[in-house]
């Protein structure tokens, strides 16, 4: 209750209703009392607060009553929120920003167009490379032969076809029916298709799907000796993958099957194609087609390219490309391509990760 | 003879132009402290027109015209309550000045086109009075917000007497109190309550 009476005194005092021998006697008062000062000074404080908010507020009401005034004689004009109104608003709003859009849409769209007529003749031919092996000639198609022969003396593969491969790339098993995932590149000019595993055993294969744009193929073994797989250790990443994640792929750029280690350097592929990832990794002609696992052991992508003058930038084809493939395939071709679910890989040291992948990862030859 | 009276009548001419701008302006300004209709509703009118062309100009639209000169007037009324105000300049000149000011801030938050710099040599120095002018909103803000929390019947009570100057007879009769001082008593225990509230976020 004490407190009440000296708010009260203070608020007497701060509207000056207090007589001069009350004023003298309160201020005395808050001069001996350090206590008493500081709830006034406090409570005046707030009381000029709370004055301020009361007179902005008023005045806040004037003026949007003048406001209104002046809005019914026609001086403000308001926005009219309807319609096409609204748009030549948001145009006269945004129009600098527009033409300045648009001039660097212009420039930007000359500048591509020459750019796409410069490189798309050269994209494949010169700035990039398809990692394809196809200088299979001279002491490596020697050495081709002998291991063919070699192959066929100490394997016992049957009715080996007779076959001069003029090129080499590599390919990984999607479904273990039987098909597998390489690029189109691999397979397009191609008239005839083996693909070997690490064991050396032989298959033909035919191309179902292969997509230019995607740089994608999905072959199908068509051999009978070839026996059903009934659970590949890697899956499929349908998400994008994270920059600067460690990726290793295995492939063909040698007759024997090659493992090599990177990073995931960019989001995106050769000239921000949005497609692929740029990968820092050691890859060689026979590469193409060899997947990119990250250490989870998810393919993330298909290995397809190199930068013909730059050493480590390499592209592959992103893994969710797959999953549209395969959507493709089945609607096409009525083919149900199943893709594995079940990662047998996660937390395995990378020794043992590719003792259960390499059976996986295929040689694909053709002529 | 003539030509020499003429020259003097010029001069003295002017001169009551000058003093009657000064007057007109000082008069305007007083009532604009006195939150008076008249006043305010004729520096509107003086004033909007320009700064509507100009927010338009660059890249505004008329509710944008509208938001900035309602605010650049609510500077102008703080400053002309505060008491230390001395008109340095010609009431346009401020509010143009000021919603310049506040205008070119927005664009720059919202990343829009920022206008070319024009007619430099027509504004005053104003970013100190809009930087202390966002301090008190955000002041008042936080006033509102207090009051807000407290919640009935505490905020109605004490805006009746604080805001609106009832006296206790008749909020003790708005607000079914037996009789004043026990609506005095309800509005103490409200007041501290809002006093908390309010310092408790004043402090952080």
């Amino acid at each position: 209750m004490e407190e009440n009476i000296l708010l009260d005194a203070i608020e007497r005092y701060r509207n000056g209703e207090m007589s001069s021998e009350e004023k003298t006697y309160f201020e005395d008062l808050r001069k001996q009392n350090s206590e008493i000062d500081q709830v006034a000074a406090e409570h005046l404080f707030f009381l000029n607060e709370f004055d301020k908010f009361r007179k902005v507020n008023e005045f806040k009401h004037t003026l949007n009553e003048v406001e209104s005034k002046l809005e019914s004689e026609g001086l403000i004009s308001t926005n009219p929120n309807k319609g096409k109104a609204k748009i030549i608003n948001l145009w006269t709003k945004y129009r600098r920003t527009i033409a300045v859009a648009a001039c660097i849409a212009g420039v930007v769209s000359l500048s591509t167009a020459s750019l796409v007529s410069r490189y798309s003749v050269n994209k494949k031919s010169e700035a990039i490379t398809p990692l394809v092996d196809n200088k299979l000639h001279q002491m490596e198609h020697k050495i081709n032969q002998m291991e063919n022969k070699l192959n066929d003396a100490t394997t016992a593969i049957a009715k080996k076809p007779k076959f001069e491969a003029n090129f080499r790339a590599t390919g990984f098993l999607a479904d273990g029916s039987g098909y597998l995932i390489t690029n189109a590149h691999v397979v397009d000019k191609a008239k005839n298709l083996i693909v070997e595993n690490t064991k050396g055993e032989q298959f033909t294969a035919v191309p179902v799907y292969s997509n230019a744009t995607t740089d994608l193929a999905i072959l199908k073994i068509t051999d009978t000796t070839f026996k059903k797989i009934n659970s590949l250790p890697y899956t499929f990443l349908k998400a994008t993958a994270e920059l600067a994640e460690p990726v290793f792929t295995m492939g063909y750029p040698r007759e024997e099957v090659v493992y090599g280690e990177g990073y995931l350097s960019a989001k995106s592929g050769f000239y921000g194609d949005t497609s692929s990832y740029q990968i820092s990794i050691s890859a060689n002609p026979g590469n193409s087609g060899g997947p990119v696992i990250n250490r989870n052991g998810e393919i993330i992508g298909i290995i397809s390219s190199k930068e013909t003058n730059a050493d480590g930038v390499v592209f592959a084809v992103k893994s969710r490309n797959i999953y549209t493939a395969l959507k493709e395939v089945r609607a096409n071709n009525d083919i149900a391509i199943k893709l594995p679910q079940v990662n047998n890989l996660k937390g395995l040291d990378r020794v043992h990760q590719i003792k259960k992948i390499e059976d996986f990862i295929y040689k694909v030859k053709g002529n | 003879m003539t030509f020499i009276f003429g020259l003097l009548f010029h001069i003295i001419c002017i001169n009551c132009k000058r003093v009657k701008i000064y007057d007109d302006e000082r008069a305007l300004i007083k009532g604009l402290a006195a939150n008076d209709f008249e006043a305010t509703e004729t520096i509107y009118r003086e004033n909007y027109p320009a700064i509507e062309a100009f927010i338009i100009k660059n890249n505004g639209v008329h509710d944008d015209a509208r938001d900035v000169f309602q605010e650049a007037m609510i500077i102008l009324f703080e400053r002309v309550q505060s008491g230390d105000f001395e008109l340095t300049s010609l009431i346009k000149t401020y509010l143009y000045s000021v919603s310049r000011r506040i205008w070119l801030k927005k664009l720059q938050k919202l990343n829009r086109q920022y206008p070319a710099m024009e007619n430099v040599s027509e504004i005053v120095a104003v970013e100190d009075q809009i930087e202390s002018h966002d301090k008190v909103s955000q002041d008042l803000d936080m006033m509102q917000k207090s009051l807000e929390k407290m919640g009935e019947p505490c905020k109605s009570l004490l805006e009746a007497f604080y805001l609106q100057k009832k006296s206790m007879p008749e909020i003790a009769a708005a607000f079914g109190y037996t009789n004043a001082d026990n609506a005095k008593n309800q509005k103490y225990k409200c007041l501290l309550r809002l006093k908390k509230i309010f310092f408790s976020q004043y402090k952080n």
